[in-house]
């Protein structure tokens, strides 16, 4: 891999990468336990200001890149036993006003953030701007097969089967002796830390952030699509998800430059409307 | 015989309404007995403030001596208090076996794996679902379903098992059946509250009957002097008939 591969799939790829894990975090606490998070943007950007923040103060990157993790874990841990006792739609727009919140924050905490005139990430030494690119692939790389683990050993644990009991009768699960409020905190939990990291790698790329632009709604919702497209609950249905939408945002945004927010609106309707049980729900059909 | 389960004074109180007051009631291990009273009488609430659904407003629910009135419902389900729900609650997209296997898992005590994938099966043999024991739960008829509940009431492992109308919207072969497995389990030593509207299975099955009326216990004692007794005669059937009668 990538030695002479030009600079724009490089880019394509760890954008996709990036993609997957967002995906696949979302789909702990939206496929699994079927509560449709709007949080991920909040730890995207907590993750991606956490990073760039420890760098700021001398942490070395891969350090502050687990820092991130550990913030993010930390605050969706606090935010879960808080949120996750109520139950579906009023945990989802409760979710929604939390990156709302946290931009705001990070707005006024200039001293430590920059505030509205964002915040430089030193660039990492190195021979090339090439090797940069490929040194930031390999990075968000090695979050997406964190991610992917995790996803495989939760779905064969008795973690993963109490989010599903969770997901189709939240009061029989109950009933039958699942902890619900930890057992979602958890899922919620695995949806924030690699996120964070996610978003700290992210920061490391683009050498300098601001907070319109890592507290970005769109953070939150194209993971949605990205799951629902590829089916929810399910092993590869994010990762098919994140690829399917990354290749269709590409080809809209090169072509339809002036309605491309119009054509994603569009696909998620269609997507919801026919689609509900992803792509993967085909192949399920027809067993 | 020892105690088990020991409501004191224990009310539940929805706003303004009275749906349990001031309930005494003791139930000693190995009992069976029967639930009843008219529609509204407080008997499911009874049910939720024993397993933590709605946790009483005033008054103590003690479990195998211990003091439980605060508990959760999965805390509820650890300590051996299983039940089954009047309008039955599988996992719609689970096969039948994982339903089980859920209740072994996290209310039985299991590990995940193997072996309590076998001891779901056990159950569902016992209750005669394991040819189903592959489909999805929502593929079930309403008598499977009841008998899927028993199942997973069982693999819970229950001390106390507290049953909710488990025959209600069946036909009599049916109910025949869901009796000789109540039995059965019975005769395995596992306590049993049961409510029931139909005086057949109550008759058949309980040591003891204890009627609620308007969220009160009425009366408690042997079948044959229940179905004698004036206040429940009465709290069924009405003033003037009670009156006719004796």
């Amino acid at each position: 891999m990538p030695t002479g591969v030009d600079a724009y799939w490089l880019r394509l790829g760890t954008t996709m990468l990036m993609y997957g894990v967002l995906a696949m975090s979302w789909n702990f606490i939206g496929g699994m336990a079927g509560y449709p998070s709007f949080a991920s943007a909040a730890f995207f950007g907590l993750g991606a200001y956490a990073g760039a923040v420890a760098q700021k103060y001398g942490l070395p990157m891969v350090v502050a890149w687990s820092l991130a993790g550990a913030v993010a874990a930390l605050f969706a841990a606090a935010l879960g036993f808080a949120l996750l006792r109520l139950r579906g739609h009023y945990f989802a727009i409760a979710s929604l006003v939390v990156a709302e919140v946290l931009r705001e924050i990070v707005n006024s905490a200039t001293n430590l953030t920059g505030g509205g005139m964002g915040l430089n990430i030193p660039v990492p030494q190195m021979a090339s701007i090439a090797d940069q690119a490929r040194f930031f692939y390999y990075a968000m790389l090695g979050v997406a097969v964190l991610a992917f683990g995790a996803v495989l050993v939760t779905q064969r644990s008795r973690l993963g089967f109490g989010l599903r009991c969770i997901q189709q009768n939240e009061s029989a699960a109950d009933m039958l002796g699942v902890n619900t409020t930890l057992y979602k905190v958890n899922a919620f939990i695995l949806s924030g830390v690699f996120v964070g990291v996610a978003g700290a790698v992210y920061a490391s790329w683009v050498h300098y952030i601001e907070p319109p632009d890592v507290f970005d709604v769109l953070y939150s919702i194209k993971p949605i699509v990205m799951v629902l497209l590829g089916g929810a609950g399910t092993l590869f249905g994010p990762l098919i998800g994140a690829a399917l939408f990354l290749s269709l945002e590409e080809l809209v945004w090169r072509n339809y430059l002036s309605v491309h927010t119009g054509v994603l609106g569009l696909l998620i309707v269609l997507l919801v409307l026919f689609l509900p049980k992803g792509i993967l729900a085909f192949r399920l059909r027809r067993t | 015989m020892t105690t088990l389960l020991q409501l004191s004074g224990v009310s539940r109180h929805f706003g303004g309404l009275k749906a349990v007051s001031s309930l005494d009631l003791s139930v000693d291990r190995g009992e069976v007995i029967g639930l009843i009273g008219p529609n509204g009488a407080g008997k499911t609430t009874l049910i939720n403030l024993i397993t933590g659904v709605h946790p009483a407003t005033a008054g103590t629910v003690r479990f195998a001596g211990e003091d439980v009135t605060r508990q959760q419902p999965w805390q509820a389900a650890r300590r051996g208090i299983a039940r089954t729900f009047q309008i039955v609650q599988p996992f719609p997209e689970m096969t039948v076996l994982e339903n089980v296997t859920a209740a072994a898992l996290f209310a039985g005590g299991l590990a995940y794996g193997e072996r309590a994938e076998a001891a779901a099966l056990e159950h569902l043999q016992f209750v005669g679902l394991a040819d189903v024991a592959g489909k999805r739960a929502s593929t079930l008829t309403l008598a499977m379903r009841k008998r899927l509940e028993l199942a997973k009431g069982l693999a819970m492992n229950p001390k106390l098992l507290l049953l909710d109308e488990v025959n209600a919207g069946l036909h009599s072969t049916e109910i025949d059946h869901a009796l000789a497995l109540i039995r059965a389990i019975a005769a395995r030593g596992v306590t049993i509250l049961i409510i029931e509207h139909l005086m057949k299975v109550v008759l058949n099955l309980c040591s003891r009957i204890v009627v609620l009326h308007h969220g009160e216990l009425i009366a408690s004692g042997d079948p044959q002097s229940i179905v004698r007794d004036p206040r429940v005669v009465q709290a069924y059937l009405g003033r003037r008939y009670a009156d006719a009668s004796h």
